[in-house]
């Protein structure tokens, strides 16, 4: 869908939410919710999204929705679904009728506590689509590491201080765990780019079976930023190769977008506070680390997409 | 009007597996832990064998097992689950939420011991771990008590006044690997009696979209926690009505508890599940010798039927609680409970509840036996009315008699 | 604000039954800065209506759809729409300022 498609969707998340100013996720959830006109029934893990979508006595979402725990969004919904399984064969639910079942989760919801029971639910083959708004730390508790953190970022349990220099490690690549599943989609998308996105989601709303997609979300405020700067942060995580956009159809890699060149890492690290400590001169080793984690990510990827 | 029952050898497990067979339910998560897995492995061959028309979602963990069945409840389906132990100990989290949501969730428990060290016999440690999570727990003698309180629990918790979730629990291995005789009541009084789950609000209505599970502040949280705790009390007299209900099939009774020559008992022990049938065997031998012994067996332990209890134990002169569980630090759960109700009743000057001398054992963790001849020790101690305050451990070595 | 309930007038279990009530509550307030929008530079691209975090960019429907002026019951002034304005019609300005009474008028507190 294009914009213009996009606005003319009907609104399934509304207005008077309380993520901060220039948060990312409203957006994905919006054009997600669009990119079906069946009923959707969804499922959230504990995290930004739920807490300030769902403040009693008010709701955003349109929709049916549930919140259980931090970690349990795909196996809540692998309930869900069952129960439309079987209301279905008793006759409650017209046989006609379609729904469409997601699950949200954050990274810390998805890449560390929610992983087993994702890939519970992966591995059973319910028939819904998995929504990982990826903003890279457990922002709703105050901005702490998680495995989905990039090398080098600065987090309040991974701090940059004088002998550490933010997170060591490197961020889980959750798109490969998800498609040694062998699930039918799989796919890594953008905010800054919602006709992407929209394809994405509406792909994997219509494959049977179970879908994955994992969404850059940028956090203004445990990346540091202008809230302002939410679609150019995502942007420049794409155009530096960061954060490629591509999906795994049946097995099959597709690159959807190559950068003509692609802007080297620092200019996306920049802009963030979290990433601040590495411009000092004695840190520039890592900053060079980065950049040929970067490329040998990007080349791997690039190869499995020929 | 009783309808006749088939009577067949079956196990605890087996005969929980059946009462599951007959409610047929929607959704039904699968995880194994010993010694429940032997009502889902049945549960599984019911399915195979196009018994059941029910959704079997195998988990790849408890935690899932609960969370599966919140989703599948909040979408309107009756679901249930099953599980012992460390399984019940890693729904925790969940169970909080099946009850706080107020979700009419079923769930046949197996007692057994909590790691560590890691023991797989019975033991009611679980269960007591998790009494305070918003659950209804019905504790069962024998698998005849476990069939037929597996259909008592899905009318009381679909009930519109309660919409709580309900335990189940009979003793690990036990009861649920014990053979006994149970009478299996036809199907369709069975599917008759439990009837559909139908309710107000569910998620796959998607005409009606609600939004479970939100945030609740300092401003609503406490208001729904009342509503909770409501729930639970006004659950008492609905279980009394729907065991009126079921008593018309079945024959038997579902009392908060059962009582075992109790009326003129001078000494009565408490205990709960498979121990209270080894009891009622040693005090019929004891009456035979004169002995004025009873029994008290709690079957509802949430709510706890306080002042009923209260009322069941005055006048007698020694109580001794046997409780299949420690409480480290603190009185033993059932212990604890029957104290309090003894307490309330004087505190709130009821003229007929006088309170008995009261003694607290500890037996059988980690499926440690206990014997008939325990039972005896047990009461002739009551009665020598010669004993102090300090808990008694059954069978346990090291320890005096 | 609206009056709080007691525990005998809510549903159970905490459900909301009225889906999309979040628009009743107001984050207007809090925002410090305020887009501008010069109604006559804009392309109605539809750009900063799906992006804006809040969704406070009213839009009329249609083949060809016409953004409105910003919703400033919602608006938390956080600037996403000046940034992704490929025509640069969008200015954020301080809210309150000479600036803003200027040019947003009176709603402009």
């Amino acid at each position: 869908m294009n914009y213009k498609e996009l606005v003319n969707k009907p609104q399934k998340f509304a207005p008077g939410h309380r993520s901060c100013a220039g948060c990312g996720f409203p957006p994905i959830v919006r054009t997600v919710l669009a990119s079906t006109d069946d009923p959707i029934v969804a499922a959230c893990a504990t995290g930004c999204l739920e807490v300030t979508s769902t403040i009693y006595p008010f709701t955003s979402w349109g929709i049916p929705f549930i919140h259980n725990a931090f970690e349990n969004s795909a196996a809540t919904i692998s309930g869900v679904e069952a129960a439309y399984n079987a209301l279905k064969r008793k006759g409650r639910i017209p046989k006609n009728k379609k729904i469409k079942f997601v699950a949200f989760g954050g990274d810390g919801g998805t890449y560390d506590i929610g992983l087993q029971s994702l890939s519970g639910a992966l591995e059973r083959g319910h028939d819904f689509t998995y929504i990982l708004y990826d903003n890279e730390a457990y922002m709703n508790t105050g901005i702490q590491r998680s495995s989905s953190t990039p090398f080098g970022a600065s987090t309040t349990t991974a701090p940059a201080g004088k002998v550490h220099q933010g997170k060591e490690e490197w961020k889980k690549d959750i798109m490969q765990i998800v498609t040694a599943h062998h699930i039918p989609y799989v796919a890594q998308a953008s905010v800054h780019n919602p006709i992407d996105l929209s394809m994405k989601a509406e792909k994997a709303l219509n494959t049977p079976g179970p879908a994955f997609l994992v969404v850059l979300q940028p956090c203004t405020l445990g990346w540091r930023y202008h809230p302002s700067m939410t679609i150019d942060m995502a942007k420049m995580a794409v155009e530096s190769n960061f954060w490629p956009l591509y999906e795994v159809e049946n097995g099959k890699y597709k690159l959807n977008y190559k950068p003509s060149k692609a802007i080297p890492i620092v200019d996306y690290l920049k802009p963030q506070g979290r990433f601040k400590h590495l411009f000092k001169p004695e840190n520039k080793h890592l900053l060079d680390e980065m950049q040929k984690k970067v490329n040998e990510r990007w080349d791997e990827l690039v190869k499995k997409c020929e | 009007m009783t309808n006749s029952p088939k009577t067949k050898a079956l196990t605890g497990a087996q005969a929980v597996a059946q009462a599951m067979r007959q409610i047929n339910p929607d959704v039904v998560s699968v995880f194994p832990i010993t010694p429940q897995t032997a009502i889902m492995m049945q549960f599984s061959q019911f399915h195979a064998d196009g018994l059941v028309e029910t959704e079997l979602v195998r988990v790849e963990s408890e935690h899932s097992a609960m969370s599966c069945c919140v989703g599948a409840s909040a979408a309107g389906a009756r679901a249930m689950t099953a599980t012992a132990s460390a399984g019940l100990a890693l729904m925790w989290e969940i169970l909080g939420v099946a009850s706080g949501l107020r979700l009419p969730i079923i769930m046949p428990v197996v007692n057994r011991a909590l790691s560590a060290p890691i023991n797989i016999h019975g033991d009611h440690s679980d269960a007591m771990g998790a009494r305070d999570q918003g659950w209804i727990q019905i504790f069962c003698e024998n698998g005849q008590e476990a069939y037929e309180n597996t259909m008592l629990a899905v009318k009381l918790a679909e009930h519109k006044d309660v919409m709580l979730p309900v335990m189940v629990c009979q003793d690990g291995f036990i009861t649920s690997h014990g053979v006994q005789n149970v009478n299996l009541f036809e199907d369709k009084v069975v599917k008759k009696f439990v009837g559909d789950y139908e309710p107000k609000k569910w998620l796959l209505n998607t005409d009606d979209p609600v939004t479970y599970g939100p945030l609740q502040l300092q401003d609503y949280y406490f208001e729904t926690q009342k509503q909770r705790a409501d729930a639970m009390l006004a659950s008492k007299k609905i279980y009394l009505e729907i065991g009126k209900e079921l008593s018309k099939i079945t024959g038997s009774n579902y009392p908060l508890f059962e009582e075992y020559k109790l009326k003129d008992a001078e000494a009565v022990i408490v205990v709960m599940s498979s121990t209270a049938g080894n009891t009622k065997v040693v005090i019929d031998k004891m009456r035979a010798e004169g002995k004025k012994v009873g029994l008290l067996k709690p079957k509802l332990f949430r709510p706890f039927p306080y002042t009923e209890i209260a009322k069941a134990l005055a006048n007698k002169k020694y109580v001794a609680v046997l409780d299949r569980s420690e409480n480290y630090g603190a009185n033993a759960p059932l212990f604890g409970e029957i104290k309090n109700a003894l307490f309330d009743s004087v505190v709130c000057g009821d003229k007929d509840v006088c309170v008995p001398k009261l003694k607290s054992y500890i037996f059988g963790l980690g499926g440690r036996n206990i014997f008939e001849s325990d039972i005896e020790d047990v009461f002739d101690v009551l009665l020598s009315d010669n004993f102090d305050n300090k808990v008694g451990y059954i069978g346990l070595r090291g320890e005096e008699k | 604000m609206t009056k709080l309930k007691t525990y005998k007038e809510i549903p159970i279990g905490g459900m909301i039954e009225k889906a999309g009530s979040s628009a009743e509550f107001k984050t207007g307030d809090w925002k410090a800065f305020r887009p501008i929008w010069n109604k006559e530079k804009c392309i109605h691209c539809m750009i900063c209506p799906v992006l804006c975090p809040e969704d406070c960019i009213p839009v009329i429907k249609g083949k060809d759809p016409k953004r409105k002026e910003t919703d400033f019951d919602y608006c938390k002034g956080c600037g996403i729409c000046e940034k992704v304005c490929p025509v640069k019609c969008i200015k954020m300005v301080t809210e309150g300022s000479e600036e803003c009474k200027e040019k947003g008028g009176d709603k402009c507190d």
